[in-house]
């Protein structure tokens, strides 16, 4: 987890076709008792990545030539269902810095960002055609430039969306509250010592 | 202009506001449970930072624990349960915070323990991973329930990200009928309120009856706020309160200075609200619920109203009912009497005087599941633990139990439960066809020993 600003995101993609991948697709309820995110990446797409005996049924994650990949390509109302937080978690675990998705539901979005998962949206053109550059050259860098809303992959150019506010705050490093925070930790310490009251 | 207790208290916890336009405010007392708090704890040991101010955080265990004495002992027979115990040991050891653990027999439902402590104080904010948190609003506090991102914020910095609420006054004035207790009232102001109607805000409940409750009825009031929507449900403090506090283990030295405080933080007689309700509290009965919110709810001599939208139609699909039936009648098959809402001393002492002397029905299940160790070790320092067993509850340890049965209690099937706690959603107490009730502890001894829900005051001619 870093709480840096985020201009870029440079990795290898990989396609993962469909409309409407919920997070119970993403995580499967029965992962939910945990007392850690740790474990989640290995359980990322968990019922679509395994048979019954923990063998991989051939996931596109899963396959050869995008182990390794930091980017999900996908379809349309990404991370619909539950709002557990658990969902971006696993994603974040299992190594991917960003989606480029159709739509996403909304408190997934949220969640997202606040780990510094770039949610980028792009139309159908756009992901038809970069799935397709990606299966032909599984190998090559794609990057995501934050600020100028726009994929770079195999010397071609694709204008995207990301939302404004998310975007503000990747390139300032504040999609998580909590830099913030610690950075008022002086001021903290300084209310702390006006109020009335303490357990020591 | 005056002020209301809440503006006081967020002011006086402000510690600036955010770029994106919130506060950053200061956590005065932090409550932790095993549940939403080592996804937090682990947040943290990657981004290698440490707990800000431990002795601002107090934790304790209760919902995967064992309520049935034997269950309790360690490593616990659900390896996930006894992992999340591990993982709580392990934080609170290495971070220097303060366990409330079972062997310190000091241990319980957190939002039971941090009162009888005497950490939860007037004046002070109050946040814990759990929504039921505005129970320690019953002590004027300004406390709330936080998801986990916002435990790790505040176990890093003692404070968080959010912006402030709007304050509604909900007044029940006059007095309370014989055999109505706050659960009651509770229930009522849900049922008339609706479960959305305090989003966005904090509830301050005042009036003539709230004056005369005692701490365990305001908790108990306080407790369902968020189950009418409002995170935040507050009482201002008074002679009761201190009282309540005096002499408790947290409870602070300088007393004199610190009820002087406290008294400065009370809604000035002039303070303005966003908005005002009233009630009275002679038109509230015995309350009890017959859907799958807590707002659908009904005094026990009326009957369930005409279906008039979806959830309602739904909650009757769900549970069996008609509209137009009484719940007066219907039969049960489990009694559970303890939770957060319900589980304190005064409780067991208003069942247990109705429960002496009576047999539970033939083929009834019923529990009494004290809150917390202390309130255990005084129900049977008074004996209450004998009436109950004798007349065939079982007697259990401390915990969050059939509440939400996340540990072995649980309802079967579609049995119904009548129940003191707090949700009567679907699948609430372990079976995802199971049925609750909510009601007070006296109408669930009534269930109990009549095995139907049914009118106390008739069956224990309170009142009469
Ligand atoms: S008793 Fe029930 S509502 Fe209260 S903290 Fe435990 S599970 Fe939550």
């Amino acid at each position: 987890m870093s709480l840096g600003p985020i201009k870029q995101v440079v990795g290898r993609a990989v396609p993962v076709p469909g409309d409407d991948i919920d997070t119970d697709r993403i995580i499967p309820a029965r992962f939910l008792k945990c007392v850690v995110f740790d474990e989640l990446g290995g359980q990322l797409f968990y019922d679509v990545r395994f048979d019954s005996e923990g063998k991989s049924i051939g996931h596109p994650i899963d396959k050869p030539q995008f182990v390794g990949a930091s980017i999900i390509i996908s379809g349309d109302n990404f991370g619909c269902g539950s709002s557990r937080e658990h969902a971006p978690q696993a994603i974040k675990r299992a190594g991917f810095n960003a989606v480029i998705a159709g739509s996403y539901a909304e408190i997934f979005f949220g969640n997202c960002t606040t780990l510094g998962i770039v949610c980028v949206v792009a139309g159908k053109a756009v992901r038809d055609e970069l799935m397709k550059e990606v299966e032909a050259n599984p190998a090559a860098e794609m990057v995501i430039d934050v600020d100028g809303c726009k994929v770079k992959f195999n010397g071609k150019e694709y204008a995207v969306e990301i939302k404004p506010n998310a975007r503000k705050a990747f390139i300032e490093g504040s999609y998580d509250s909590l830099a913030e925070l610690l950075n008022g930790l002086p001021q903290v310490k300084e209310l702390e010592k006006t109020l009335k009251y303490s357990f020591v | 202009m005056g002020k209301n207790l809440f503006q006081k208290v967020w002011d006086a916890h402000t510690v600036r506001v955010l770029p994106n336009g919130q506060t950053q405010l200061f956590i005065g007392m932090h409550l932790i449970h095993e549940v939403t708090s080592p996804q937090a704890f682990a947040m943290l040991r990657e981004l290698n930072i440490k707990v800000a101010f431990p002795q601002r955080t107090f934790a304790t265990v209760d919902h995967i624990i064992p309520t049935e004495g034997d269950a309790r002992k360690r490593p616990l027979a659900d390896p996930m349960a006894e992992e999340m115990f591990q993982a709580i040991e392990r934080n609170t050891k290495e971070n220097g915070i303060t366990f409330f653990n079972p062997e310190t027999e000091r241990q319980g439902v957190v939002h039971i323990v941090g009162p009888e402590q005497g950490v939860t104080q007037p004046g002070t904010t109050i946040a814990c991973g759990d929504s039921h948190t505005a129970t320690h609003g019953a002590f004027g506090a300004i406390a709330f329930g936080i998801g986990t991102s916002q435990v790790r914020d505040v176990l890093a910095t003692q404070t968080m990200s959010i912006a402030p609420f709007k304050v509604r006054k909900v007044e029940i004035t006059g007095k309370l009928n014989e055999g109505v207790y706050a659960k009651d009232v509770i229930l009522y102001i849900i049922s008339k309120l609706g479960v959305n109607g305090g989003i966005g805000y904090a509830y301050e409940f005042c009036g003539d009856v709230i004056k005369n409750m005692s701490m365990e009825g305001r908790m108990t009031v306080c407790n369902m706020a968020i189950e009418g929507g409002a995170r935040v449900g507050y009482i201002n403090p008074d002679e009761t309160t201190y009282a309540y506090l005096k002499g408790k283990p947290y409870a602070p030295k300088d007393w004199d200075k610190a009820v002087a405080y406290w008294n400065s933080m009370k809604s000035d007689a002039d303070a303005v609200y966003d908005d005002v309700v009233t009630f009275k509290g002679e038109d509230i009965e015995p309350m009890v619920t017959w859907g799958i919110t807590p707002e659908q709810a009904i005094g026990i001599s009326q009957s369930i109203p005409a279906v008039t939208n979806e959830v309602m139609a739904e909650a009757l699909e769900y549970t069996g009912f008609a509209a137009g039936d009484k719940m007066d009648g219907k039969k049960v098959d489990v009694v559970f009497i303890g939770s957060c809402t319900n589980g304190r001393i005064e409780d067991f002492r208003e069942a247990a005087k109705y429960a002496k002397g009576r047999k539970v029905a033939a083929g009834v299940r019923a529990l009494a599941v004290p809150g917390s160790y202390n309130v255990k070790k005084q129900a049977e320092a008074e004996g209450l633990d004998k009436i109950f067993i004798e007349a065939g509850f079982e007697w259990r340890e401390p915990g969050c139990s059939m509440c939400l049965a996340m540990n072995p209690d649980k309802l079967v099937g579609r049995q119904i439960s009548a129940s003191t706690s707090n949700r009567n959603f679907k699948g609430r107490q372990g079976s995802s066809t199971g049925r609750t009730l909510l009601v007070s502890p006296v109408m669930a001894v009534a269930a109990a020993v009549t095995g139907t829900i049914t009118d106390a005051r008739k069956v224990f001619g309170i009142g009469c």
